[in-house]
């Protein structure tokens, strides 16, 4: 236990910039500001995102992840991943829709309460990516869902996705 | 990776299952693959392959069958070896094989509600069945086991899940506190990958492969290059061999820092996951300074790797891993010092060696259980050997021995890849081989150690040198079930500890 404090105090809140020739993220911190800006105008304080895998590989969840590891930390700017559709302003979906799938993205966004918005993240889920053509993919989400916003990459690193949030919050 | 190591019995159907058990008892290797490819345009066949592990002679040994395409069946194999189950249930759906006597023969990844019946993708004259054609509801319930009896109460989980995480269903069997019974059922992340890949030409199929499963991407790559070169015999120059070993432990170092962390958020404990977090961030950052790549995507290519690590990527490789291995250093003192962490996690979620063994376990999960099963100390001695590796081991198979393992193949990835940097100092020359490309026929085992357990892919080529067959086998496949077995008996709340414990691969085990 001693140990335990020891080390936490020790290390404060955040233990070390990632990016050492850039130091410690500056521009995340401008992004960061202008975002919390943004969502306090038009969501009240917290923007909530419920995230739905339809067949990614699994970097997209893992850069999603990221963004919310103390490095990048989105938390803080007042977005927040949610374990129910219930309590969510916006789907992000990931993966090019297995035919599995498509009954229980469609049911998750069914139970998400209006006004509701659809954000697709990585490039399989604009229209299959890779995957477009074969026998148990869709052409992506929009064959499923009314789409908002994009965000490009595979997979978009933490950065991109604060900075595409900052993009679609602007819209 | 250069090898010759495939040895291929033919025999006929009749002698198939004598000969497999053969095999399984006298290697004590359980079935690494089990696979179909329909040769019914050239001989009227399907070839059935089942292949098994030599751990002692360093190679592969595969029996091999014909039955006749037009009445595709056979006796089942599962019936004496269940490691042979799943297996089998992936060919009757994907070819419409008929395995007499199977104990199980349920769908696996093609679910009844939306894949209609007589649709068979992996055959070569396989048309996607119409828009709307479905299988006839009194067909389309899939059949979970059902444990019943007073008190008994079922929980269904899923596929949507409450974190960021891939879809999968499980469903629980409960008596009061204790869960009695488990089952998965997965498929849900299935895209059609081994379809996709035919008729590919190999170099292009590379960056399809590491699109496979995100968090092996480089694992994915390497295994499939693997293959091909050994089709191509194509020598891989001793200096892409050991970068491809590099990475392969950089790849199994931010998962393994992943997995820390989740064990430890797993029973409530976020601080440590925090920290985990940094440490992983850090890898991955490190990865993309490196090659451009976070996860290590567009590195591997056929003959070789893409570019060469520089010399003050070293440098900064060997900085950002004494930085990474003191915070796991700190890491583990904080897990192993926290009594309440460690209640949770010893003796929780035990997967028995004998039952381990059984399910045809691989991997790190088997390694906590007592299993020596690496291939990292059966393959490339020339590259483990000379750096002195030995496999992590542990016995309880609970969540902690699989912690465990994993604090300390960090370490042993850290040792590795030091060497592995100090051996690539005193080499010089292109990492690549400079190759005329001339399509070629032939069929191969590509493997490597990935961060889970063994990823085996089989290929074949055509003429045209065009991918005809590639069967893919992720060490999530059988690792699910080794989940199911460990959580009996434990209660319900210890299922997500136990499954990050496993931290088993959605879209690896449905392709």
């Amino acid at each position: 236990m001693k140990s335990i404090l020891r080390i936490k105090l020790k290390k404060g809140t955040l233990s070390r910039p990632i990016h050492p020739e850039k130091g410690l993220l500056p521009e995340i911190e401008v992004m960061g500001a202008e975002l919390r800006k943004k969502i306090k105008e038009r969501f009240g304080r917290s923007f909530h995102i419920r995230e739905v895998d339809t067949g990614s590989c699994g970097a997209c969840e893992s850069e999603i992840i990221a963004a919310t590891s103390p490095i990048y930390d989105i938390q803080r700017f007042g977005i927040d991943f949610v374990a129910s559709p219930r309590h969510a302003d916006a789907l992000l979906v990931t993966g090019p829709v297995s035919k599995n799938m498509a009954a229980a993205l469609r049911k998750t966004y069914e139970a998400m309460p209006e006004p509701k918005f659809v954000i697709t993240l990585g490039d399989c889920a604009k229209g299959g990516g890779a995957f477009k053509g074969s026998y148990y993919v869709s052409g992506g989400v929009k064959e499923v869902l009314p789409v908002d916003f994009h965000i490009l990459g595979c997979p978009p690193s933490p950065e991109n996705i604060v900075k595409a949030l900052l993009v679609f919050l602007g819209k | 990776m250069e090898r010759k190591n495939e040895i291929y019995i033919d025999i006929e159907p009749g002698r198939f299952t004598e000969e497999c058990l053969g095999l399984h008892k006298r290697l004590e290797s359980p079935v690494m693959a089990y696979f179909a490819e329909d040769l019914r345009k050239e001989s009227g066949v399907f070839r059935i392959y089942c292949v098994f592990l030599d751990r002692k002679a360093g190679r592969w040994e595969a029996v091999r069958t014909n039955i006749p395409g037009d009445d595709p069946k056979m006796p089942s194999l599962a019936k004496e070896m269940y490691s042979a189950s799943l297996f089998e249930r992936e060919m009757a759906e994907m070819f419409g094989i008929y395995f007499e006597g199977s104990p199980d023969s349920r769908r696996l990844v093609l679910h009844e509600e939306v894949w209609p019946e007589g649709y068979y993708p992996l055959r070569k004259d396989f048309a996607p069945p119409a828009p709307g054609l479905k299988t006839p509801v009194e067909r389309s319930e899939y059949r979970f086991k059902r444990v019943e009896g007073e008190g008994i109460f079922e929980v269904p989980v899923g596929p949507v899940h409450a974190g960021i995480i891939g879809p999968g269903h499980f469903r629980f069997s409960a008596a009061g506190e204790p869960i009695i019974n488990l089952e998965t059922r997965l498929g849900f992340t299935h895209r059609g990958v081994e379809k996709m890949l035919e008729g590919m030409d190999a170099r292009d199929a590379v960056s399809l492969t590491e699109k496979i499963a995100g968090d092996s991407a480089f694992a994915y790559s390497c295994a499939f290059c693997g293959g091909i070169e050994k089709i191509y015999d194509i020598r891989v120059p001793g200096k892409a061999k050991m970068i491809r070993a590099l990475f392969l432990e950089m790849e199994r170092m931010y998962n393994h820092a992943n997995d820390i962390g989740g064990i430890a958020t797993d029973v409530g404990f976020s601080f440590p996951n925090a920290l985990a977090s940094v440490i992983k961030e850090g890898l991955l950052a490190l990865n993309g300074k490196l090659t451009g790549s976070r996860y290590l995507k567009g590195v591997n290519r056929i003959g070789g790797i893409a570019a060469d690590i520089s010399t003050e990527g070293k440098a900064l490789l060997l900085k950002s891993l004494d930085t990474a291995q003191k915070d796991l250093g700190e890491l583990r003192e904080i897990l192993h010092s926290s009594i309440s962490f460690m209640d949770r996690v010893d003796n929780t979620g035990i997967l028995k060696k004998k039952t381990a063994a059984d399910l045809g376990i691989t991997g790190l999960a088997a390694r906590a259980s007592g299993i020596r099963s690496d291939l990292r100390s059966v393959f490339d001695g020339d590259i483990y050997e000379a750096c002195g590796f030995k496999p992590a081991m542990e016995e309880d198979g609970d969540v902690l021995a699989r912690l465990d393992v994993r604090l300390n193949e960090f370490d042993a990835s850290v040792w590795l890849i030091k060497k592995l940097t100090a051996m690539l100092g005193n080499l010089s020359g292109p990492p690549e081989t400079e190759t005329k490309w001339e399509p070629k026929e032939g069929f191969s085992i590509g493997c490597v150690e990935a961060w889970r357990g063994p990823l085996v892919i089989w290929v074949r080529t055509g003429k045209d040198g065009r991918i005809e067959r590639c069967k893919i086998v992720d060490p999530s496949f059988r690792n699910w079930q080794g989940l199911c077995f460990s959580v009996i008996g434990d209660i319900i709340p210890d299922f997500p500890l136990c499954n990050k414990s496993f931290d088993l691969s959605y879209p690896g085990n449905d392709l």
